[in-house]
């Protein structure tokens, strides 16, 4: 699936965008895979309560299922208007 | 509903009159701009505003769809630039026309209200001290609870 990141947390992963091949069932499964590979995914996900998820271009929960999904995006709260 | 995400400047003069004029039987038409003002701490230089170009565009007629179902409203517009912007540069506006003006104001500040958060843009002052991301208020999300 492709994972985007945006905002400070691209900044910190260092990418805009990745594919991920993973047997993930949920996003919190995805960001521990993530985390463990490396400390700037560690970095960029160490405050969950600070980051929000979309899947498929959806505002979602954490614990959203990635059944079927292809399109994962993590960001910290919005600042639009 | 007429909703536009996009880099350009917009006319806001001529986007209000011709969403004012273009409806009939409409009793009120309300509009709202957002304006790129100095930082918190001042000496803004300039504001780049990073969106999702996925999702921006859904996101945004979700938001609009919802008002038109909870408020009795004639017509919506949305229009919310991206890119870079300086001091007094317009971000964004919403108008609204309804038959009476209590459902255009309400509608207007419930647009405003969840577009701030549940849209997807980030924005990012810059100044002479460096860059730095616009945190989200607590109380812009809980502005979201009244509706």
């Amino acid at each position: 699936m492709d994972v985007l990141y945006f905002a400070w947390v691209r900044e910190r992963i260092g990418i805009p965008k990745e594919k991920v091949e993973t047997e993930a069932k949920s996003v919190a499964e995805l960001v521990e895979e993530l985390k463990a590979r490396e400390e700037r995914y560690a970095v960029a996900f160490s405050d969950l309560s600070a980051l929000r998820v979309a899947v498929d271009q959806e505002l979602t929960e954490f614990d959203a299922s990635l059944d079927g999904v292809r399109e994962v995006a993590f960001f910290p709260p919005m600042t639009g208007g | 509903m007429r909703v536009v995400v996009q880099e350009a400047p917009f006319d806001f003069g001529k986007e209000a009159q011709e969403f004012a004029s273009g409806h009939s039987n409409m009793g009120a038409i309300v509009t709202f701009t957002g304006v790129v003002r100095d930082a918190d701490k001042g000496g803004m230089d300039r504001m780049v505003i990073e969106h999702y170009p996925g999702m921006t565009q859904k996101a945004l007629e979700a938001i609009a769809e919802e008002a038109v179902s909870r408020w009795t409203l004639g017509d919506v517009l949305v229009i919310h630039r991206h890119g870079e912007l300086r001091q007094g540069d317009m971000i964004m506006m919403v108008a609204t026309a309804a038959r009476h003006r209590v459902d255009a104001f309400e509608a207007a500040e419930f647009l405003m209200d969840y577009l701030k958060s549940r849209a997807p843009f980030w924005k990012k002052e810059y100044t002479a001290d460096g860059a730095e991301w616009v945190a989200a208020k607590d109380e812009d999300e809980d502005a979201l609870s009244r509706w």
